[in-house]
């Protein structure tokens, strides 16, 4: 099993009456609501917490990306994961991901990956979303009806890129470069490993199959409505001969709380659990999905977006959310066996999990998160034996790595050239 | 009206054709067509109209290969001629507009008349065109229609938006219909053609509902300006669907252009 601590960097000062007063965290929200000097806080908070998390035995600590988004406070997800790279040692950097329709020429995320990889000594793990409507129509423009091919002629680009070792040229529809040839090139080799996030639509479980890629499902609606989502993906999987059918080929968010006991699990974290799913999650259903976004085969599986209206505008309490899965929480005994079920049941070997959750304060993160990775983590570790040496989904980094910051001591005159001091 | 089926290079194209007299070619708005049939109806007691759907409208094909402006503008070139026809009047509503436009613009000496009913393609700053990609089906009413409450009902007849099998259907066609015309339309519906109306030598007909709240009159001003000699006639108690909701007006203007 692979655990990636992930943080959502969720903005926490949206006000009470959120709700009411807008109708929407993401894409057209109020820009007042934010406050650069807070902001400051905010992003070292949270920097920390993922460092905190690095220490504490994850495989891996996660980021990705959004835009014009309260929830998601990082539209460049490569300038936190550097930040990371420098202030981490041996623990995976996943960055889940780079939505590489985005860029212009999308060969930037080909670089960045690049430098991230070489920065950190191999430790990335890449990833390769589509991005959700919101990101990536209504807030980048880009044309619904186009996004997909455009995200395939970027993937093509990045791929051959990544494996060539002469400059190319590189005749796209969208992209037109006489000269590719990037500078870095990743440590790993023939690249990094990709994951990618997706929503439910077969063409991105096909595209993961047959590159194989992990497929890593990211809701916050929890394991047990991600269940069929999951099944339809290893549907997919025999359909299409895999050769294998490795849990390592998915990934699935799980927000996750834990505490001494059940009861200090609600006391200490039902009022974030609410503010993250209740203000953070309102979102305006006319963003969810752009006409010609998703592919009509995809409509027609009836795997409609977490974000349709039916499940944005209803108060969640607590039991509710904890009972239905959304929320797994509670005593290392109750997360242990809920996790259990959650791994089996979805076949997932990549866990993201989701413990920074809404307005919650760093102590109570830490708290959670350390009995997490001490009290829950071992007990999972031995699933899923008969694939514990399936590497291909998950970094390899170098054995040497550099230690950031050990300078020689300072430059002296006295010294003679080239004599060790 | 019949629907019928006509063949270009790339894919079958769908297209509604009746009546009799001179050829009219009619463009429909990113709407479709369902709406406009009582009008094509009347239409066709005057002209002899053929209104073809752009690719994954209604129950025709998608096209992969349509996918900007210009081959929006040099399809339909495609669809009229292989339709066999010369020089007809060619007739757009809102997006249609947009394409007739264009189509106009890019060959001036095969279009001599010419109906442009609210066209898109423009864009003003300061007159910001809503976004009709991120409305959901019941707020559209009060854009489309001059008597919101009554559209609302219109739409909304024998529809129940809670039942799931309903709901897809409607995401399905909206995927569709609505995906085709975010080719050209999304994020803001202009590509360049303020830049190309000055090469149109048709009479030009433009003519828009006095109420509309999609694209606003102020826009046909701006037509006015940048096409040369073309004539405006505003039609009181009409919103952006004038041809559905004042069709004898609209059909009278485009008679005009005879």
């Amino acid at each position: 099993m692979r655990f990636t601590w992930f943080n959502l960097m969720p903005w926490p000062y949206l006000p009470d009456d959120f709700r009411e007063k807008n109708r929407s965290v993401w894409v057209d929200i109020d820009s007042n609501l934010f406050d650069p000097a807070k902001g400051h806080q905010v992003y070292n908070n949270y920097l920390d917490l993922l460092e905190y998390a690095g220490k504490l035995g994850f495989d891996g600590i996660g980021v990705n990306e959004h835009h014009q988004n309260a929830y998601g406070l990082m539209p460049s997800p490569n300038l936190i994961a550097a930040s990371l790279a420098r202030r981490t040692d041996d623990v995976a950097l996943v960055v889940l991901g780079a939505s590489i329709a985005l860029y212009n020429p999308p060969l930037r995320v080909a670089e960045e990956f690049a430098m991230l990889d070489c920065i950190s000594g191999g430790r990335l793990v890449a990833g390769f979303p589509v991005g959700t409507s919101m990101d990536t129509n209504y807030c980048y423009g880009t044309i619904p009806g186009l996004t997909r091919e455009r995200y395939k002629e970027a993937h093509e680009l990045i791929k051959r890129a990544w494996a060539s070792r002469e400059p190319f040229a590189f005749n796209g529809r969208y992209t037109k470069l006489r000269y590719v040839n990037p500078w870095p090139r990743p440590i790993q080799q023939p690249h990094p490993p990709i994951h990618i996030p997706g929503g439910g639509s077969l063409e991105t479980f096909d595209f993961c199959i047959d590159n194989t890629y992990s497929y890593s499902y990211l809701s916050f609606g929890g394991y047990i409505r991600g269940q069929a989502l999951m099944q339809g993906y290893w549907d997919r999987v025999a359909e299409r001969n895999a050769p294998d059918d490795s849990p390592y080929r998915a990934g699935f968010a799980q927000t996750i709380c834990v505490g001494e006991t059940d009861a200090e699990a609600e006391q200490l974290y039902a009022q974030h659990v609410s503010y993250f799913y209740n203000r953070c999650l309102h979102v305006y259903p006319g963003f969810a999905d752009a006409p010609g976004y998703r592919t009509i085969k995809t409509i027609q599986k009836g795997i409609l977006s977490q974000y349709a209206p039916q499940t944005m505008f209803q108060q969640l309490p607590w039991k509710e959310l904890v009972d239905n899965g959304s929320v797994i929480a509670g005593s290392p005994e109750t997360v242990t066996h809920r996790m259990e079920d959650l791994i089996k049941k979805l076949r997932v070997g990549n866990i993201f999990c989701l413990m920074q959750i809404g307005d919650m304060p760093q102590d109570k993160c830490m708290h959670s998160t350390r009995l997490f990775a001490e009290k829950v983590m071992p007990r999972l570790r031995h699933l899923f034996p008969e694939y514990a040496d399936d590497q291909r989904f998950w970094c390899k980094p170098l054995n040497q790595r550099a230690v950031p910051g050990a300078l020689p001591q300072e430059w002296n005159q006295e010294s003679p050239v080239g004599v060790e001091r | 009206m019949e629907l019928k089926t006509v063949q270009t290079e790339r894919i079958p194209v769908r297209y509604y054709e009746g009546g009799a007299g001179r050829p009219l070619v009619f463009l429909h708005g990113a709407g479709g067509l369902d709406m406009d049939l009582g009008f094509l109806d009347s239409l066709a007691r005057q002209f002899h109209v053929y209104a073809p759907l752009v690719p994954g409208y209604g129950d025709s094909e998608e096209c992969g290969e349509l996918r900007d402006m210009l081959d929006f503008t040099l399809h339909t070139w495609d669809v009229v001629e292989r339709l066999g026809l010369k020089d007809p009047i060619l007739a757009g509503h809102s997006m249609g507009g947009m394409i007739a436009g264009e189509m106009a613009a890019i060959a001036p000496n095969d279009v001599s008349r010419l109906a442009l009913i609210a066209p898109a393609g423009l864009w003003m700053d300061e007159h910001p065109i809503p976004d009709i990609f991120a409305m959901l089906p019941y707020q559209l009413p009060p854009y489309l229609f001059y008597d919101a409450e009554a559209g609302a009902k219109l739409m909304s007849a024998g529809t129940d938006m809670t039942d799931p099998k309903f709901l897809q259907a409607f995401l399905v066609q909206n995927a569709r219909q609505l995906g085709a015309a975010g080719k050209i339309l999304f994020p803001i519906p202009e590509r360049g053609l303020s830049s190309r109306l000055y090469r149109i030598k048709a009479k030009t007909m433009l003519i828009w509902g006095e109420g509309d709240k999609l694209i606003p009159p102020v826009y046909a001003q701006a037509f006015q300006r940048a096409i040369a000699g073309a004539q405006l006639v505003m039609i009181p108690e009409a919103g952006h669907v004038a041809p559905f909701e004042k069709p004898a007006e609209v059909i009278g203007a485009i008679a005009r252009l005879q």
